[in-house]
């Protein structure tokens, strides 16, 4: 078995061996149910697709991904397992891949178990399904981006209260990168390409025309980009640290 | 075998480590001593791939740490200080998750799993969690993960902090039996295990070589080398004899317990005309011994005297 696959299983274990995978679980679901049927007016809207539920999405991982990526490496710094794992004859690119991929697994499920708001779109109407797939697709990249930042923020402390404040920060600013309000602001202070290119790096914006059902590459593109640089930089900060 | 040259690292104007180069061999237990924060953990780190040098290089099995280092860290058993693991998974988890990691393939895994249980006596805990195991067991799962790949190279920092003299005896009958065909790198700053474990000591200090010898030629650094002390209550007259002996360098008195040490001059051997003199004199001698030498006093003068050295 490659390491990479045994440091995922590993991390995968653990989260079901301590009750954070069930509280997380449940409290996903929960909030996915309210943000869809209170704030996205799920019934009154009267159309038979999963839009609000998905329009909640980021908002819903703002709060929840970076719970489960403080502890990624946090925990094993401050544990001192970092030094067991960083002396077995792993690379780091493969530790952070397998601890990455279990969080993203991790994720995952708790996506799959959001079924039942499938279920029932269809059970009402007749809704488009290969659209709600791509959501679906969707979501789980954008979910994939916001780990992949938190995995990396998380290398560079041993505290899980800031590894877990600072994700957030950084994530809330890239959903907020996208809206109107924000643009707006810079507008005035940065040359136009400049503004277009902070848009471009909005979460929302290439979140929203995935949630749409519109699967474009240079979306798709995105997400797997900054999940592959934020996971890169994470891999930078831990060998800047071997030599300190 | 474990080879470092010239291996250097500073943290900002600190150095911990100042171009220590040391060599091990197959068949050495090599002890590294010395007093806290000398380095020695620093050092162990840099060998094992955890921190990076600043400068100079180490070899594991020939492997350099720097241009090889996943070949050199397949060939490294290595217990880090305070014998880390995962709380969460127990004893059969966790070497089962080393393994793996270390690639082992399951036939041999197996056979290595049972062998490595059997030998650190692990057949009652292994399916218990190791967050609710004790100190004494923790670190001999810490153990049976270093040495579950049968390595060539074993280094182990301070391998029996925290255990009782039972468990000690046991962890260092392992590191006995294992010495045969491997090298073996033990820090530790207890001097009794020195005796115990290493055929090699290396002294370090402010993160430099201070000495690198054998127990025997470090005991022979002792004043006390030659030495002879003997309990003999009433002695008091004899000692002005013992005195005009002409290979007798001198007499001290222990003021608690009224023990006497002879000290001999440079290459003389005093034990028979101290005998014979206490004989003549008809004095009861409870008890006469010829002292080897202080490793404590040994080890007190090499890195106090350094330290004074260093920052002057």
């Amino acid at each position: 078995m490659s390491p990479v696959m045994a440091l995922m299983r590993r991390e995968l274990r653990s989260y079901f061996v301590t009750p954070v995978a069930y509280v997380f679980l449940v409290i996903f679901l929960v909030l996915a149910g309210i943000l869809t049927f209170y704030a996205g007016d799920f019934y009154d809207r009267g159309i038979a697709d999963l839009q609000p539920f998905f329009v909640m999405h980021p908002w819903l991982y703002l709060i929840l991904v970076p719970a489960v990526s403080m502890r990624l490496w946090a925990e094993e710094a401050k544990s001192g397992t970092l030094e067991l794992l960083q002396t077995l004859p792993t690379s780091l690119w493969q530790a952070m891949l397998g601890k990455f991929l279990a969080a993203w697994l991790f994720i995952g499920l708790a996506l799959l178990l959001t079924f039942p708001i499938w279920i029932t779109v269809n059970y009402l109407g007749s809704p488009d399904n290969g659209i709600i797939i791509a959501g679906y697709l969707g979501s789980w990249l954008m979910a994939g981006a916001f780990l992949a930042i938190g995995a990396c923020l998380s290398t560079l402390t041993s505290s899980q209260v800031v590894a877990f404040i600072l994700t957030a920060v950084v994530c809330v600013l890239l959903i907020l990168a996208g809206q109107p309000e924000v643009l707006d602001f810079f507008q005035g202070a940065l040359p136009r390409k400049l503004v277009n290119a902070v848009a471009h790096l909005s979460m929302l914006r290439h979140f929203e025309a995935i949630a749409r059902g519109v699967l474009d590459l240079r979306d798709i593109f995105y997400f797997v980009l900054t999940i592959v640089a934020w996971l890169a930089a994470g891999v930078l900060i831990l060998d800047l640290k071997r030599s300190h | 075998m474990i080879e470092t040259d010239k291996l250097t690292k500073r943290y900002g104007h600190l150095t911990a480590v100042d171009a220590l180069s040391i060599y091990a061999e197959p068949g050495q237990v090599l002890g590294l001593l010395g007093p806290n924060g000398a380095g020695k953990t620093t050092a162990m780190r840099m060998i094992a791939g955890f921190q990076a040098p600043t400068a100079g290089t180490a070899r594991v099995c020939g492997y350099d740490v720097r241009k090889e280092p996943l070949k050199a860290k397949r060939a490294l058993g290595y217990l880090p200080e305070g014998a880390p693991s995962y709380g969460e998974m127990t004893v059969r988890e966790f070497l089962v998750f080393i393994m793996r990691m270390r690639g082992l393939r399951s036939d041999v895994g197996r056979r290595r799993f049972d062998e490595v249980v059997g030998r650190l006596e692990l057949e009652g805990a292994l399916n218990v969690s190791i967050e609710t195991l004790s100190k004494g067991l923790r670190r001999r799962v810490g153990l049976a993960q270093a040495i579950v790949h049968d390595p060539p190279v074993l280094m182990l920092d301070e391998p029996t902090d925290g255990l009782d003299p039972n468990q000690k005896h046991t962890v260092r009958q392992l590191i006995d039996a294992m010495a045969r065909e491997r090298t073996i790198l033990i820090s530790t700053h207890l001097l009794e295990e020195v005796h115990a474990l290493c055929n090699r000591v290396v002294i370090i200090a402010g993160g430099r070589l201070r000495a690198d010898a054998t127990p025997a030629e470090l005991e022979e650094r002792s004043r006390y080398h030659g030495a002879v002390s003997f309990s003999a209550p009433g002695s008091g007259i004899s000692q002005e004899m013992l005195g005009r002996l002409p290979q007798v360098a001198g007499i001290e008195v222990d003021p608690l317990d009224g023990r006497v040490t002879v000290f001999p001059k440079p290459g003389e051997r005093i034990l028979e005309p101290v005998e014979s003199l206490l004989r003549q004199q008809g004095l009861e001698v409870s008890e006469i011994q010829l002292e080897r030498g202080r490793l404590d006093e040994v080890f007190r003068q090499i890195t106090l005297g350094s330290e004074t050295e260093a920052h002057p």
